[in-house]
């Protein structure tokens, strides 16, 4: 497909502007004016919407096809969401409206709040942090103004972290200044609580688990690492990057957690995966309400919320305003349409989960042989070690059946690993087309190996060289190396260039 | 050109997929083919200053892959003498002679008794069996 500027043409327009006529010069110094016309391009209407549209099919999402991104939860994202978030009093609030006249979205944040809390078993909630990751930074925020505040706060230093966690949890670590603290998983896919066990004491600050674990596994002995960790006076965080496995099933409060982050883009169906807006809003313990960010979200009267900043002891603010609102629209309104049946779709992304891992667990390996949650990690080891295929062949290959490759190569502790989280959107028709791609690329690994290192075969872009990709990353278009792509404004190419 | 699979018999072994060749009170070090082969061609070999003190068991650098960002685990403890530059360089020498132009750190020993805990062929190919 051609560049845009690869179509330009000088002189062709989309569209006809008067020149406006007994209008004063603007007052722009000299020295801010360009010496030329910015470098557009040049096209009719027609070509710019044809251009855009073409474009647009070389995208793949939730809305063109099955998405089993492990550990994303790349759910459908219903249409109803976005009808609602752009009604006027949503779409049209200025953040710096005041309160009297923003009662119906200081409610549905409250609202949101109330029911963020249920879900996850805790009392009090905060909406700003943006993403899961600012969630965790900001929970450990919370973790040292709490110590602080006990006066443990140079005595508690560490932060033990399993190793299957999602590679924010130590970057979270490092960033609010915790020294980490690694602990191994055991041979059922738990935390090693014998190695666990020697590891935390009275300098431990917290845990920060993911449960179901980035294996899709629920840790069988997570009453016992409560223990451990309260009986050590540290407190507990929950990832809630795994939730859509246990909504409405079991709660993270009643686990023992303090504290949890939850990936509103992910569980509660605001859309993804295209670079945000996420929504990682924050529940806590009642001990550690204090310090939340400012503003909270409050219920003032029968009738009226608002938003108090009278918070002595708050960590401040994590992020502008009160957060990413329309996210918040999109996640009520999803909440509100299962209602009390929420419980329904973490059992059906659940047997989904373990639907596929039934059919495929014997084309590929299993590590882990257990029912497992919302999600199951394979591993392509074997068709490595016999056919010299790995799971970036596998992968890739998938995506010329019209599928999006599974998450690879993590976690860490399964070597040639295929992340598999179906969700609970799909259909069984679906599932199963799936299945038989999976089954028939196992069969291709044996019969024809190079079909597989080869792919994609199907898609508009071949096998990509990652390593030069990532060795010397081309990251923004520069004319001087694609002479042939529009060249200056003015100058005037005789014939169509040929694709690049 | 990716090496094929190899493990010499000269070398000490640790179970994080390292080896070390000993030679007197220094010790050439790198990660076995096993490491370099899981990884995939190597995009990036961070490596600790030269002075500085690296410890047995402890992650002494790291090696980046476009997979995954690993560290580098030292068999051995002791000062870091010299830094392979060629593999700063250019660090799939790493997937091409893991154990010939693709070492990593040349260091003085601190403590050569460690040399004891470290694995010989044998015992590292136990390892590699059980993975």
């Amino acid at each position: 497909m051609k560049l845009i500027y690869e179509k330009s043409r000088p002189g062709r327009r989309a569209s006809a502007i008067p020149r406006p006529e007994g209008l004063p010069e603007p007052e722009i110094p000299e020295s801010l004016r360009r010496a030329e016309p910015p470098r557009l391009p040049e096209v009719p209407e027609f070509e710019l919407i044809r251009h855009f549209t073409e474009l647009s099919t070389r995208n793949f999402g939730v809305d063109t096809g099955f998405y089993p991104l492990g550990s994303c939860t790349m759910k459908y994202n219903p249409r109803i969401n976005e009808r609602l978030v752009t009604l006027p009093g949503f779409a049209s609030l200025h953040p710096l409206q005041e309160e009297d006249g923003a009662q119906g979205a200081l409610e549905l944040m409250w609202r949101l709040q109330e029911i963020l809390a249920e879900v996850t078993g805790l009392d009090a909630v905060s909406l700003q942090p943006a993403a899961g990751s600012q969630g965790e930074l900001t929970g450990l925020m919370l973790v040292r103004a709490y110590f602080d505040d006990r006066g443990e706060g140079a005595q508690r230093r560490k932060v033990v972290i399993p190793d299957t966690a999602h590679g924010t949890n130590p970057a979270s670590v490092t960033m609010a200044g915790y020294e980490l603290t690694p602990v191994k998983t055991d041979p059922r896919g738990n935390i090693d609580v014998e190695d666990l066990r020697g590891k935390v004491d009275e300098h431990t600050a917290a845990l920060m688990l993911t449960n179901p674990s980035t294996l899709g596994l629920f840790d069988e002995n997570i009453e016992e690492i409560e223990r451990i960790f309260h009986g050590a006076g540290a407190l507990m965080y929950y990832d809630g990057a795994n939730l859509n496995a246990v909504c409405g099933i079991s709660r993270p409060g009643d686990m023992g957690f303090d504290i949890v982050h939850i990936n509103l883009h992910k569980t509660f169906s605001q859309p993804h995966g295209g670079g945000g807006p996420g929504g990682g809003p924050i529940a806590v313990r009642k001990m550690l309400e204090p310090f939340l960010p400012v503003p909270a979200v409050v219920r003032r009267g029968e009738d009226e919320f608002g938003l108090d900043y009278d918070r002595p002891q708050t960590i401040g603010k994590v992020r502008g305003f009160t957060g990413p609102f329309g996210v918040f629209v999109r996640s009520y309104a999803y909440m509100r349409m299962y209602g009390p049946r929420l419980r329904e779709m973490s059992e059906t992304a659940v047997l989904n989960a373990n639907y596929l891992r039934a059919r495929l667990q014997d084309a590929y390996e299993l590590p882990y042989d257990r029912l497992c949650m919302h999600e199951f990690v394979l591993s392509a080891r074997g068709l490595k070690r016999e056919h010299g295929v790995t799971a970036l062949d596998v992968a890739k290959r998938l995506m010329d059946f019209g599928y999006h490759p599974p998450t690879i190569y993590f976690p860490l502790v399964v070597p040639e690993a295929l992340m598999i989280e179906p969700t609970e959107t799909e259909t069984k028709e679906t599932l199963d087309a799936f299945c038989e791609a999976m089954l028939a690329i196992a069969r291709e690994a044996a019969g024809s190996p190079e079909t597989l290192k080869e792919a994609p075969h199907h898609r508009p872009v071949k096998r990509l060289d990652e390593v030069r990709a990532a060795k010397t990353p081309v990251v923004k278009y520069e004319f001087e190396r694609h002479p042939e792509a529009g060249g200056e404004p003015s100058a005037v190419a005789a014939e169509a260039p040929k694709g690049v | 050109m990716a090496a094929a699979e190899s493990y010499p018999e000269d070398l000490r072994y640790h179970p994080e997929h390292d080896w070390a060749r000993v030679d007197g009170d220094e010790a050439v070090l790198g990660i076995t083919w096993f490491a370099a082969d899981a990884l995939g061609e190597l995009v990036h070999f961070e490596p600790p200053t030269v002075g500085a003190t690296i410890a047995k068991d402890q992650p002494y650098g790291e090696v980046e892959s476009v997979k995954a960002v690993s560290d580098v685990i030292a068999p051995l403890s002791g000062e870091v003498l010299e830094v392979n530059a060629t593999v700063v360089d250019a660090p799939e020498t790493v997937n091409d002679d893991p154990y010939g132009n693709g070492w990593l750190v040349r260091i003085r020993l601190s403590d050569p008794s460690e040399l004891e805990a470290l694995l010989d062929l044998a015992a590292y190919q136990q390892v590699l069996a059980d993975q």
